[in-house]
C-alpha cells in the first residue's frame, strides 16, 4: 500500500476543508477503499477519515426519510421504519455482500463503491477507467460480471451495487455538500455512464462529500421484489439483478419501477418500460414485452451474451414476483 | 491469557505513527499505529493475538472475523486508526476467565465443526456476531448470515450444526459418518 497521510476530524466543516487538493479520498467503512489500496488501485495522497462525523443518523423528514451517509448497511436494512415502508431497500441491501461488510459498509460508501471488473483491480494491465487513456482489456477478454447495456468502446464495467438499484426504484435524492455549499442531486444522474470518461463514476465534483440520501415517500410495501441471480446462491456480486416494484389498483398496474443491476454501469432504469407496463394488468405477456423494450439495444461483449436472455427471464420473474406481492426470500433460494 | 510483549516491527516509522485508543479483550490501550496498518495486522503482528487467521487479506473469506463493539467485521479491511475508542474482541477474547470454554467453542468441538482448524477463529467469532444481531431462528436463515465465512476443508453442515446448539440452547448429538 503507497503511504498516506491521515486525519479524523470530527465535525462535517474540518472534513470538507480537508478535502481540497489532488489525491484527497474520504474514508468511511473502508470494505472497498482499503482493498483498493491494498491492490494499489487507488493511491490516495491524504486520508480524511470521515467515521467520526456525526452522519450515522437515519431521520423522518415529511414523511419520507434521509438516511445519514454513516448509517451501516446492515442498520438500514434492518431499521424498523426501512423494513416497513421501503421493504424493496431492505431487501436489496440483504442480497449484497456478507453480514461482516454490510457492518462495516455505509450508505454512502455503498454509492461509490468501485466496479469489480477484473481488469480494473489487476494494475499490470490496462484499464481507461483505473488509468485513463490507457485501454479496455476487458473488452474481447473475460467478462461475466460486464455490462449488456449502456457500454462505451472505452469501459464495459458494471456497478455492482445492490443497495443502489432499489435506491433508484425509489426515486431517492443523493445529498452533498463542499467547502463552497450544499447540493441535491437526484438518484439517476448520480451515477453516470462511461462515454469516453470512465474514470468518472459519478457526477461529484471534486471535495464533495455524500451526507446523506433521503427517500421520497412511497407506497411498494407490497408489490416489490429485489430478484438476484449471481454464480453462487449468498455473497456473490450480480450478474442479473431485478428491482421491480409497482401499485395495482381496479386489476391494472400504475407506478411501476423497473431498475436492473449488474447490467451497466449504473443501477438501469427504464421508464420506457415502466410507461409501457402502466395501465396494464399485470399479465406475463406484458412482462415478457417491457423486458423486450428493456433489452432492446442490449449487446452481449461474447462471454456475457447469456446475460440479455437471463435478464429478460429475471425481468419477467420479478415483475411477477412484485405483481403476486411475493416478493424472493433471502433464505429460500428457489425462484418463486 | 498469555500475552507476547509489544514491539514496535522493524521498518515502521514512529514518526508516521497515529494514537488510537482500544479495548482489546476487555484491556484498554493506547497504542501509536501507521495509518496504512490493518486492524487484522495489528492484532496479528504487533499484539502477537494470532488467533485471528489472514486468509484472503481483501474481504472475500472471513477468516479475519473480529468483534467490534459487538458487532462481526473483517479485519482486513479496517485501517486501526480508524477504530478509536472501539472495543474489540477476538478469539482469544472468547473464553472465559479461568479458560474454560465459550459455549460456541465446546460446540464446534462436539460437533467438529472444523478439519484444519484455519477457518475456525473467524467461524466463531461472526457466529457470536450472528447471536448478538439476532436476526436467525432457522437453519436456512443461518445458512445465509454466515456465508461471509468461507471452509474450504467444507465442515458446513457441522459448523451449522454447532451454531444451532447455541441459537436453541441445547446440547444435540454429532451427527455420525454415514
Amino acid at each position: 500500500m503507497k503511504r498516506f497521510s491521515y486525519t479524523r476530524p470530527t465535525e462535517v466543516s474540518e472534513a470538507l476543508a480537508e478535502a481540497e487538493g489532488e489525491d484527497v479520498y474520504f474514508l468511511a467503512g473502508g470494505t472497498n477503499l482499503v482493498d483498493l489500496m491494498k491492490e494499489n488501485v487507488e493511491r490516495p495522497r491524504h486520508l480524511v477519515d470521515i467515521t467520526h462525523l456525526p452522519l450515522d443518523r437515519i431521520e423522518e423528514v415529511g414523511s419520507g426519510l434521509k438516511i445519514g451517509a454513516l448509517v451501516p448497511n446492515s442498520d438500514l436494512a434492518h431499521d424498523p421504519r426501512v423494513a416497513e415502508r421501503y421493504p424493496l431497500l431492505s431487501l436489496a441491501l440483504l442480497n449484497g455482500a456478507s453480514p461482516q461488510l454490510r457492518n462495516s459498509a455505509t450508505t454512502g460508501g455503498n454509492l461509490l463503491q468501485r466496479t469489480r471488473c477484473y481488469y480494473f483491480y489487476d494494475v499490470a494491465t490496462p484499464c481507461n477507467k483505473r488509468d485513463p487513456g490507457t485501454g479496455c482489456q476487458a473488452i474481447g477478454g473475460l467478462t461475466r460480471l460486464h455490462a449488456i447495456l449502456g457500454a462505451s468502446p472505452h469501459c464495459i464495467a458494471t456497478h455492482p451495487s445492490d443497495m443502489c438499484v432499489a435506491m433508484a426504484a425509489l426515486d431517492a435524492v443523493v445529498h452533498v455538500e463542499s467547502a463552497s455549499g450544499a447540493r441535491t442531486i437526484p438518484f439517476e444522474e448520480f451515477h453516470r455512464l462511461p462515454d469516453d470518461t470512465p474514470e468518472r463514476d459519478t457526477t461529484l465534483e471534486p471535495g464533495e462529500l455524500v451526507t446523506a440520501v433521503e427517500l421520497p415517500p412511497t407506497r411498494f410495501d407490497k408489490h416489490y421484489t429485489y430478484l438476484k441471480l449471481r454464480d453462487r446462491q449468498s455473497y456473490a456480486f450480480a450478474l442479473v439483478s431485478v428491482a421491480a416494484a409497482m401499485h395495482l389498483e381496479d386489476g391494472v398496474m400504475t407506478d411501476v419501477r423497473l431498475v436492473l443491476g449488474g447490467v451497466a454501469h449504473k443501477p438501469w432504469r427504464d421508464r420506457d418500460a415502466e410507461a409501457f407496463l402502466s395501465g396494464k394488468a399485470p399479465e406475463r405477456a406484458h412482462f415478457s414485452d417491457a423486458a423486450d423494450v428493456v433489452l432492446a439495444q442490449a449487446r452481449g461483449q461474447g462471454a456475457n451474451d447469456f446475460k440479455i436472455e437471463l435478464a429478460h427471464r429475471a425481468i419477467v420473474r420479478a415483475l411477477d414476483q412484485a405483481a403476486r406481492g411475493s416478493p424472493q426470500s433471502i433464505t429460500d433460494k428457489r425462484i418463486a | 491469557m498469555y500475552r507476547f510483549p509489544q514491539t514496535v516491527p522493524k521498518g515502521v516509522e514512529t514518526e508516521d505513527a497515529i494514537p488510537v485508543r482500544l479495548v482489546i479483550n476487555e484491556e484498554p490501550m493506547v497504542l501509536d499505529v501507521p495509518p496504512w496498518t490493518s486492524l487484522l495486522d495489528l492484532l496479528r503482528h504487533r499484539l502477537a493475538l494470532t488467533g485471528t487467521k489472514k486468509g484472503c487479506d481483501h474481504g472475500q473469506c472471513g477468516a479475519c472475523t473480529v468483534l467490534v463493539d459487538g458487532r462481526r467485521i473483517n479485519s482486513c479491511l479496517k485501517l486501526a486508526v480508524s477504530l478509536d475508542g472501539a472495543e474489540i474482541t477476538t478469539i482469544e477474547g472468547m473464553a472465559g476467565e479461568d479458560g474454560a470454554l465459550h459455549p460456541l467453542q465446546e460446540a464446534f468441538v462436539r460437533h467438529d465443526g472444523f478439519q484444519c482448524g484455519y477457518c475456525t477463529p473467524g467461524q466463531i467469532c461472526s457466529a457470536q456476531g450472528l447471536l448478538n444481531e439476532g436476526h436467525a431462528e432457522s437453519r436456512e436463515e443461518v445458512k445465509e448470515l454466515m456465508s461471509g465465512n468461507i471452509c474450504r476443508c467444507g465442515a458446513y453442515p457441522n459448523i451449522l450444526d454447532a451454531i444451532e446448539d447455541v441459537l436453541n440452547d441445547r446440547v444435540s448429538e454429532p451427527r455420525m459418518p454415514e
